[in-house]
């Protein structure tokens, strides 16, 4: 039997990142969940986690803070004794048009979404240099393909991690590790389903695929990016978006 | 002397394979590269508690125990 990978998914307390902990563990994988805002979240994944039998563990963390992402993969290394696959999900909003837009607002979605992605890349990316392998994907967004009005720091966030994951790949490709980004369109989450019908009919005609993704979707997406069978792929930026962004 | 052993078990543990380097041996005869020489220097950083720094200018193995032993003498 193949020796179990060690995936790190930060985020994976609620929605799409708890999705890609699940399907990494149903693939097989350890898991390290990664999450600061929302403990009983966390936990629900854990448990979730147990009950399909994988081995995870859950590590509080706020991915902003550089010390704190250092302790927190030095942890996962000590506790699972590698890590092969690090999923860099974590991320929030603070909308608002840029003349309302806070500097705080500004400085806190770029904290999280970007700087979290460079701190747990800085500090995961030795101990994948020392194995000469390892699997980086990150989560960007089709708005940081495309822009969108009231979001230019989550915007510019989810560019930049585009930005970074090339560098990445070009930095790290010498050492069979892949980085990889995937950008999700509207996906279905508590906030879309708080929408209207007419908003929704409005979105739906953005997306030639007529539909709402599925959390499942990116899931998928991560799934095969940190696959064996993705090994050739590198600084690319998958688009799961039903075509909204073409 | 000391020294010269931690070295080859950072080299080793970087490398993921034993290297038998002297003091004379030089970085160019190792064919390291740039990602080799920034891991083996974070490692050395770590295992000593030291700061070597970003720019380091050295050819041979010799000349990165020396400068490793200031260092450690500096602290």
């Amino acid at each position: 039997m193949a020796e179990k990978r060690v995936a790190l998914v930060t985020g994976a307390g609620r929605g799409i990142g708890a999705c890609i902990a699940n399907t990494l563990a149903a693939d097989g994988c350890d898991i390290a969940v990664v999450d600061y805002s929302d403990v009983s979240a966390a936990e629900e994944t854990m448990r979730q986690l147990a009950e399909q039998g994988a081995s995870a563990r859950y590590y509080r963390c706020d991915v902003s803070d550089f010390s704190a992402v250092k302790a927190v993969t030095d942890a996962v290394v000590k506790d699972f004794g590698k890590i092969d696959i690090l999923v860099n999900n974590a991320g929030v909003t603070a909308d608002g048009l840029l003349l309302r837009m806070s500097e705080a607002e500004w400085d806190r979605v770029l904290s999280i979404n970007l700087k979290g992605c460079f701190n747990l890349i800085k500090h995961v990316a030795p101990h994948m240099l020392r194995k000469r392998s390892g699997r980086i994907v990150s989560i960007s967004s089709v708005v940081g393909l495309m822009g969108n009005a009231g979001q230019a720091n989550y915007a510019a966030s989810k560019a930049g991690i585009v930005g970074l994951t090339k560098s990445v790949a070009k930095e790290l490709g010498s050492r069979n590790i892949t980085a990889n980004a995937v950008a999700p369109g509207f996906i279905r989450t508590a906030m879309t389903d708080a929408l209207s019908e007419e908003q929704k009919q409005a979105m739906y005609k953005l997306i030639p695929l007529g539909s709402l993704g599925e959390v499942q979707d990116i899931a998928n997406a991560v799934k095969f990016l940190v696959s064996e069978e993705a090994r050739y792929i590198t600084g690319v930026v998958l688009k799961v978006d039903g075509g909204m962004y073409i | 002397m000391e020294t010269l052993e931690k070295l080859k078990e950072i080299l080793a543990e970087c490398k993921g394979e034993d290297i038998d380097v002297t003091p004379e041996t030089t970085f160019e005869e190792l064919n390291f590269d740039s990602l080799d020489k920034v891991d083996i220097v974070m490692q050395i950083e770590d295992a000593y508690d030291i700061k070597l720094g970003d720019d380091l200018q050295l050819s041979t193995v010799g000349e990165l125990i020396q400068k490793i032993d200031e260092a450690v003498a500096a602290k």
